[in-house]
């Protein structure tokens, strides 16, 4: 994979760019494995760049844009290494299709597996522009030089422009990649710049499109009813009241699911018409049967038992270091206290404020289709799957997102559209309503987490036992997943960062009752909620400021080796070679978060309180204090986050710390309000007044960000921030009240 | 039949007279500025200005609009370029941006009754605009820098 080679002009980039372009082709190494991903195939991303004969430069945005600024920022590193004029560059979308690699903008890792890429294919350009012009001039290369969109030769002055030496350069050879030579950071241009997003006038003016704006000619609108219990069937319908309806054009009836759900429509009954909201009226006027089936006696309160329950009793080993029971047992015969505490968190819905949407076209045994999704080779997979087509007679273009956190990467809804525009044939619209949103969610996974201590006379544990219990997200992809999966112990459970002479993680069973999926920093949520609520627990007892506890906890610097830490089953990926967890740098954020808090100086008094708690995750190191006051009535404000940030190479200052920002209101909307519950199997919120979320009155006021200067490779941003903020937010409570938050959310909690 | 105006153009609706503006924009107009976010005026997404006041389009029938003038986001400014439009982009306020027509909307309407607002009235006028992507500082900011005060 070290070579670098012209794409043919004929393949499938001609729709982006004219005849006679320049196109440079730059295959990467294959991405780390990423989180989410149960099957393990290789991948060979690659990136494209063209330059048109007008001297405009394209750069192929492949990933999705849901408000982190990736389809402006990984063509900008692109285009800087080029050292192109960006107001003579086109960013193009990308359809879904393998060449690109990998298109599933998940999982934080946009920037850290395609930033290479983006830049080879910048300096891959700017030395063949380079060749073009020694050949026309008859002078050698190394005296030609791009300098902002034009080929100078030094010595003479002589410009040229990038279009004059488009058809010269598609006749070299592209150097190899060991050839290639990059900027200095001293000579960047957009990387490191805060540079706004290429979105941001149609944002502002309301001309972005999103999946729910999409057209196509002749198009008509579908509502469809999803069987209330998750793997219900339908029985029977009665339509004929929905049918009377003026704008009705048909009623249809779509297959239930079968296990494992993946990306399956979940099936139901469809109402055609010529409007979205004729479409959702006529719906609840359908008379339907259900048979709800085996999950209709799902109910959350006997759940939540069940997990606590499970948590209680000895699970299965997933890191075990030194010998916990003997140490407990010991501790025991001394009299030691024993510490102990069951942390709970509730299923969580992703809410994206555009409900999910699709428009598709089944035409000629092709389908087309425009959808907000995270990954449009996903939705050609079940697309195609779903109506009997070969994935290359799906074509999916990718609009804006309007917000994604996890939903979108799950494209059931444009498998509607496609099947829907099969059975009718014309194109369809599916525009999810925020009930439906809410009812069918693949939602973050509820979870029961137990933890137990014994210290030394320091409050230093001496043992430390945690078990969690959730079910997984490996049920979408393998019935009866009872057990976590491996990227969901990694999550912040197996890598616990302290230095403990006896500590144990265990992992028990359960069953899933509705369809689980990936949220916004995943199972980081639940595991640092435990295990950074127990630290601060376990500091309380001892009496220690929380920030020089945490730091001896964590010990010297090191590389943690998990293959050293202990036997465990579910071992970290190979990412830890690539990245390995650094307790230096670690220990560094919550230092920095301490003293750009000014936590030395700031003592917690009677309703009013400074909490701290730390995560690494997706490679990105994190520490956040909050400032929380709690008035006589028990109501919560959040004045002030400090969030410290070891991302590695920031490329976008600007969009990363939005990033945080949002995250530490994301985080503090699960703290406070986030719940989902069921009864007999159905969900029981339906929109924001039951399933509310952070509002600009209640999200923290303000959330500074500190990055620290890095050139290591870069790292996510773009769930980092989420998971310290609960467990940040309860310890700040915990020190303005002294009462101690074990379950979340906030809101079924008496604060005073 | 129903007679509006929507960003100074006469339009007719001849539909159901209960069938809210929001859809009345999107699906009959093809204005898709206006967003859908919960149908409910929960979340904010959907607010326009009927007769110069911030209303949510998704829970207004359209026998409601009738003989009224309606501003959308696409009518706010003929270059996209009113004050609370350019300090949004000063402060790269939008993430998404889905919520953000909305958003600008509702803070036109503030701006309007209390020019030089409080970080109560901006919280107490935002609060029924949701950004769940979590730009609510930089609205916040966006908001005093259009009105000049100080954040």
């Amino acid at each position: 994979m070290n070579t670098i080679n012209i794409v043919s002009r004929r393949g499938f980039l001609e729709r982006f760019v004219s005849a006679g372009a320049l196109i440079i082709g730059v295959p990467v190494l294959d991405r780390a494995l990423q989180a989410a991903d149960v099957d393990n195939a290789p991948f060979h991303p690659s990136v494209y760049l063209g330059i048109e004969p007008n001297g405009t430069v394209v750069i192929i945005a492949h990933r999705s844009e849901m408000g982190t600024g990736i389809r402006s920022v990984l063509p900008m590193i692109a285009a800087d290494e080029l050292d192109a004029d960006w107001k003579r560059v086109r960013v193009e979308q990308a359809i879904g299709d393998s060449k690109y690699g990998d298109q599933n903008t998940d999982g934080s890792c946009s920037i850290t597996n395609f930033h290479d890429a983006f830049r080879e294919a910048g300096a891959t350009a700017r030395m063949m522009l380079e060749n073009s012009a020694a050949l026309k001039w008859n002078v050698p290369a190394s005296e030609c030089h791009v300098k902002f969109h034009e080929v100078v030769h030094t010595p003479s002055g002589r410009k040229a422009q990038f279009g004059e030496l488009v058809a010269a350069g598609i006749k070299q050879l592209p150097p190899k990649k060991e050839e290639l030579k990059f900027k200095e950071p001293s000579e960047y241009r957009y990387v490191g710049k805060e540079m706004p997003i290429i979105d941001l006038d149609a944002l502002c003016t309301g001309r972005g499109k999103f999946g729910i704006d999409a057209k196509m000619p002749g198009m008509v609108y579908a509502s469809i009813e999803r069987p209330p219990v998750f793997g219900g069937k339908l029985v029977s319908v009665n339509d004929s009241e929905a049918r009377k309806v003026r704008g009705v054009s048909d009623v249809l009836t779509l297959d239930g699911l079968t296990l494992p759900y993946g990306f399956q429509p979940l099936g139901g009954v469809a109402v055609i018409a010529d409007n979205t909201w004729t479409a959702m009226q006529a719906r609840k006027k359908l008379k339907i049967e259900w048979d709800l089936g085996a999950n209709a006696s799902y109910e959350s309160e006997a759940y939540k038992k069940q997990l606590l329950d499970t948590a209680s009793k000895p699970c299965k080993p997933i890191r075990n270091t030194g010998d916990v029971d003997a140490e407990f047992a010991r501790a025991a015969s001394r009299n030691q206290k024993i510490h102990e505490a069951a942390y709970y968190v509730p299923l969580l819905a992703h809410a994206p404020m555009e409900p999910p949407a699709a428009v598709a076209e089944f035409k000629d045994g092709k389908v087309v289709a425009h959808a907000a999704v995270q990954d449009p080779q996903a939705a050609q997979d079940i697309v195609s799957k779903t109506l009997g087509l070969k994935k290359e007679d799906v074509t999916c273009h990718v609009t804006l997102l309007g917000g994604g956190f996890g939903r979108k990467s799950k494209p059931d809804y444009v498998a509607e559209a496609a099947l829907l525009s099969k059975k009718i044939g014309k194109p369809v619209k599916v525009a999810w309503s925020r009930e439906d949103d809410l009812h069918f969610d693949y939602y973050h996974s509820v979870a029961g987490m137990y933890m137990k201590a014994v210290t030394d006379e320091k409050g230093r544990p001496t043992a430390w036992l945690q078990r969690s219990v959730f079910p997984s997200i490996g049920n979408m992809f393998a019935p009866n997943a009872d057990y976590a999966a491996g990227f969901e112990m990694e999550m912040g459970w197996v890598n616990v960062p302290y230095t403990i002479a006896n500590h144990r993680a265990e992992n028990g069973p359960v069953k899933n009752h509705v369809r689980i999926g990936w949220l916004r920093s995943v199972s980081n949520i639940y595991h640092a909620f435990a295990v950074q609520s127990f630290t601060d627990e376990l500091a309380a007892a001892a009496n220690r400021d929380r920030v020089e506890f945490l730091l001896d906890l964590m010990g010297e610097p090191r590389k943690m080796n998990m293959k050293e830490d202990g036997p465990h089953l579910a071992g970290p990926s190979d990412k830890l070679d690539k990245f390995p967890l650094d307790t230096g740098r670690w220990r560094n954020v919550v230092q920095l978060a301490a003293d750009k808090s000014g936590w030395a100086n700031k003592k917690s008094t009677p309703g009013h309180g400074y909490g701290i708690a730390t995560q690494w995750s997706f490679n990105t190191y994190v520490a956040a204090v909050v400032e929380v006051e709690v008035n006589a009535k028990g109501q919560l404000r959040i004045p002030r986050v400090d969030i410290a940030v070891d991302a590695g190479k920031i490329i976008n200052p600007d969009r990363a710390r939005a990033q945080f920002e949002g995250a530490s209101v994301f985080g503090a909307s699960i703290a406070m309000m986030g719940e989902i519950t069921a009864q007999d199997g159905k969900i029981q919120q339906s929109n924001f007044h039951n399933y509310p979320v952070a509002r600009i009155n209640e999200a923290p006021l303000k959330t500074h960000v500190h990055f620290v200067a890095s050139n290591e490779t870069p790292a996510g941003v773009g769930e980092p921030g989420v998971p310290p903020m609960a467990p940040a937010i309860c310890n700040a409570i915990f020190a303005a009240t002294g009462k101690r938050i074990r379950e979340l959310p906030l809101k079924k909690n008496k604060l005073v | 039949m129903i007679q509006l105006k929507v960003n100074g153009s006469a339009r007719q609706f001849d539909g159901d007279p209960d069938m809210p503006l929001l859809w009345f924009l999107r699906d009959v107009l093809e204005m898709t500025g206006t967003k859908y976010g919960c149908g409910m005026g929960l979340c904010g997404a959907c607010t326009v200005h009927l007769d110069g006041a911030a209303v949510r389009s998704c829970s207004t029938p359209m026998k409601d609009a009738a003989g009224k003038s309606i501003t959308t986001i696409e009518g706010l400014a003929a270059h996209g370029d009113h004050p609370v439009q350019q300090a949004w982009k000063h402060n790269n306020v939008p993430q998404c941006g889905y919520c953000q027509s909305g958003q600008i909307m509702q803070a036109v309407a503030l701006l309007k009754d209390k020019p030089k607002p409080t970080d109560q009235d901006i919280d107490q006028i935002m609060q029924g605009n949701i950004c769940r992507c979590g730009t609510y500082q930089r609205i916040r900011a966006a908001i005093k820098e259009a009105a000049g005060v100080k954040a």
